[in-house]
């Protein structure tokens, strides 16, 4: 049997994760333009820089176990399977899309890949993944649930009764701090008075490991061994991932409070760039293959868009479903 | 037992009953919550349990509202049938976030694809001398919330019969036990089990006056209905049952009955559960009324502590009395 806890590099995985994150890189820059042609509205986070987290660590998840994100979250549902075209629907808000179009860019459902959010409250999602969790354990299945949040969470009280009561129950939760530096426009050491995150785990008694989020190969890694101790019963852990918005916090983000010194020193540390640079530098990339996976991802995004705009727009006479479900499901 | 197979209880050993019922019939059905286990709950609803079922099916939490709400509504989720208890209503507010933004929302953000089958119960009202932070009315709040089913069982049998059909829900349902009721005895059949949550009962048949109630406002209803009956006034009194979905029909039946109704609320006037029923009343049977719909609630100030004061600010059977002799005008 193959140790699970290690990355596979083989050529076919190592390409597969340049794949997976340039499918949400080209997805966004589409959503930006479609923001701008106003086909998307409201509000519209991009996870431009982040890609690495979320590929890295839906590497080590199995069918059955459970995501629970945040409301930029397009690129956690793409690399968990949710399909490009009911997405970018959602984006539109048609009924074909992922949650029906009731939800949009924040709030991305997915029963088949059980994917809970797409959570707009800051630390809302980690109670609801401590239950989600809870039941696994109680039912004696074998599943995890992986909770990505970001660093703004942090400051909320939902994440610290979270991490108590996961770790009091030794429940399996892998917890993924997406740590960007920036809650919206609040730097990191203006609203933390320790900033060293993975540390605050420690104080649950939460096996803990800080990791170069702009690395896809160290994400993965540090995943598959996380998620190996808890299946293994060894109860929760936490991933602090260090990364980097490359975009505005929302397409209504002036972006007063960064330097743009700062975004451009990072971007040279981006997840996609330093990858395929590093790929190439080992001789298992060539300029023909991203030029292949480039066109494929493209024609992907393009059909997603003719989805979408071939979607239809929910009867107003259904606009009062879904607020009580009819039977048990 | 007594005869015809009634048995001695009080509202406090039905809520018991009921859970223990729910723990025996469906193997997903656990109880989690402040106090529940070791202590026997801060109500003594749960005395017992943990012996009976265990520390996994009967789980202390820590003092997390937000934490183990939010727990309970991913295990229903996750496919269990979470009951949840919050000490009090006042308690509830940390944990309004994962009620209010999760668990009423998930169904429909989701495009149909996540229902929350959750039973949140916790206790609510005033006449504890508990002042402030333990004596609120807030279950009007929830009743504003399309997405939950709230719930206001006033009599035993309701104690008893409306967790089985809560936990039998596929939406998120909250239970309000008013704390003034856990020691109300009676009888009840001793094969009472689960009772309809879409109805609203009518508790006494008159003819002058329509009184609404629910949970801690119905006994008061039924002893100034029967203060009128001494006058020769016939108060009809409904308990409401179910805070939402409200059940229209019966309410506004009655009052076209009676042609006047009075409200009684243990909730603040402005903006309050009160003021609903109120507006239906005239959105539906405007032309059957004889007079403006009256209302007794509870007066606009947080619940202070001394009894006389608490007494005052609350409900009371001749305040509604008077409002009934109001709309009669005499």
């Amino acid at each position: 049997m193959p140790d699970s806890t290690k990355p596979r590099l083989t050529h076919a995985h190592l390409i597969e994760l340049l794949r997976q994150m340039l499918r949400i890189r080209r997805f966004e820059e589409k959503c930006v333009e479609l923001y701008s042609a106003e086909k998307i509205r409201g509000f519209l986070h991009v996870y431009i820089g982040e890609e690495a987290v979320a590929v890295g660590v839906m590497q080590s998840l199995a069918p059955g176990d459970a995501a629970v994100a945040t409301y930029r979250e397009h690129g956690h549902a793409l690399a968990r399977g949710v399909a490009m075209g009911p997405l970018m629907a959602e984006m539109y808000g048609k009924k074909e899309g992922c949650s029906r179009g009731r939800g949009g860019s924040m709030h991305v459902f997915d029963a088949a890949t059980r994917f809970y959010g797409g959570n707009a409250i800051v630390g809302g999602g980690l109670p609801l993944a401590i239950g989600l969790a809870l039941a696994d354990k109680m039912r004696g299945r074998e599943n995890i649930t992986a909770c990505f949040f970001g660093e703004g969470a942090v400051a909320e009280g939902e994440f610290h009764e979270s991490l108590n009561l996961a770790a009091l129950w030794q429940l399996p939760v892998l917890f993924i701090c997406e740590n960007n530096l920036y809650a919206m426009g609040t730097a990191l050491a203006l609203s933390e008075s320790e900033t060293d995150i993975h540390a605050k785990a420690q104080s649950y008694r939460i096996p803990s490991e800080a990791v170069d989020g702009m690395d896809v190969i160290a994400v993965e890694a540090a995943a598959r061994r996380a998620v190996a101790a808890i299946r293994a019963g060894g109860g929760p852990r936490f991933l602090e991932c260090r990364t980097y918005r490359f975009r505005a916090h929302s397409m209504f983000d002036a972006e007063l409070y960064r330097d743009k010194a700062e975004v451009e020193v990072w971007k040279k540390r981006g997840p996609i760039l330093r990858f395929t640079e590093w790929l190439k530098s080992n001789g298992m990339l060539h300029d023909t293959e991203v030029t292949g996976i480039e066109a494929e991802v493209s024609a992907e995004v393009d059909s997603a868009v003719v989805f979408a705009e071939a979607g239809n727009w929910e009867p107003v006479e259904d606009l009062t479903r879904y607020v009580l479900a009819e039977k048990r499901a | 037992m007594s005869a015809a197979g009634m048995v001695q209880t009080t509202y406090r050993e039905a809520v018991r009953a009921a859970i223990r019922a729910a723990l025996k019939a469906d193997e997903r059905v656990f109880l989690m919550g402040e106090d529940v286990g070791r202590y026997g709950g801060c109500y003594a609803v749960s005395k017992g349990l943990l012996a009976e079922f265990g520390p996994e099916r009967i789980r202390d939490t820590p003092l997390s509202e937000a934490a183990f709400v939010g727990a309970g509504i991913g295990a229903a989720l996750g496919g269990m049938r979470p009951i949840v208890e919050i000490m009090t209503v006042n308690f509830s507010l940390l944990a309004l976030d994962q009620i209010v933004n999760t668990a009423a929302t998930l169904l429909h953000m989701s495009g149909g694809q996540f229902n929350v089958p959750v039973v949140i119960r916790m206790a609510t009202g005033a006449g504890r001398q508990l002042a402030a932070q333990h004596s609120h009315s807030l279950e009007g709040w929830y009743a504003h919330v399309p997405g939950l089913k709230v719930l206001a069982p006033a009599t035993l049998a309701d104690a008893r019969g409306m967790l089985a059909t809560a936990l039998e829900d596929p939406n998120p349902v909250i239970i309000f036990e008013h704390v003034m009721l856990y020691n109300m005895a009676g009888e009840l059949t001793a094969d009472a089990g689960a009772v309809p949550i879409d109805k609203a009962a009518v508790r006494r048949l008159g003819r002058d006056v329509t009184l609404i109630g629910y949970g801690g406002t119905l006994g008061k209803a039924l002893e100034a209905a029967t203060a009128l009956a001494a006058d020769g006034i016939e108060a009809e009194v409904v308990d409401l049952r179910t805070l939402r979905p409200l059940d229209t029909a019966t309410i506004v039946a009655s009052v076209a009955r009676t042609r006047r109704a009075v409200v009684v609320d243990e909730g603040w006037r402005t903006g309050g559960l009160s003021a609903e029923i109120s507006a239906l009343i005239m959105e539906h049977a405007f032309w059957e009324l004889d007079a403006p719909v009256g209302r007794v609630c509870t007066a606009e100030v947080p619940i202070p502590y001394p009894r006389h004061l608490e007494q005052a600010a609350l409900p009371q059977p001749a305040a509604i009395v008077a409002a009934v002799r109001a709309t009669l005008g005499r």
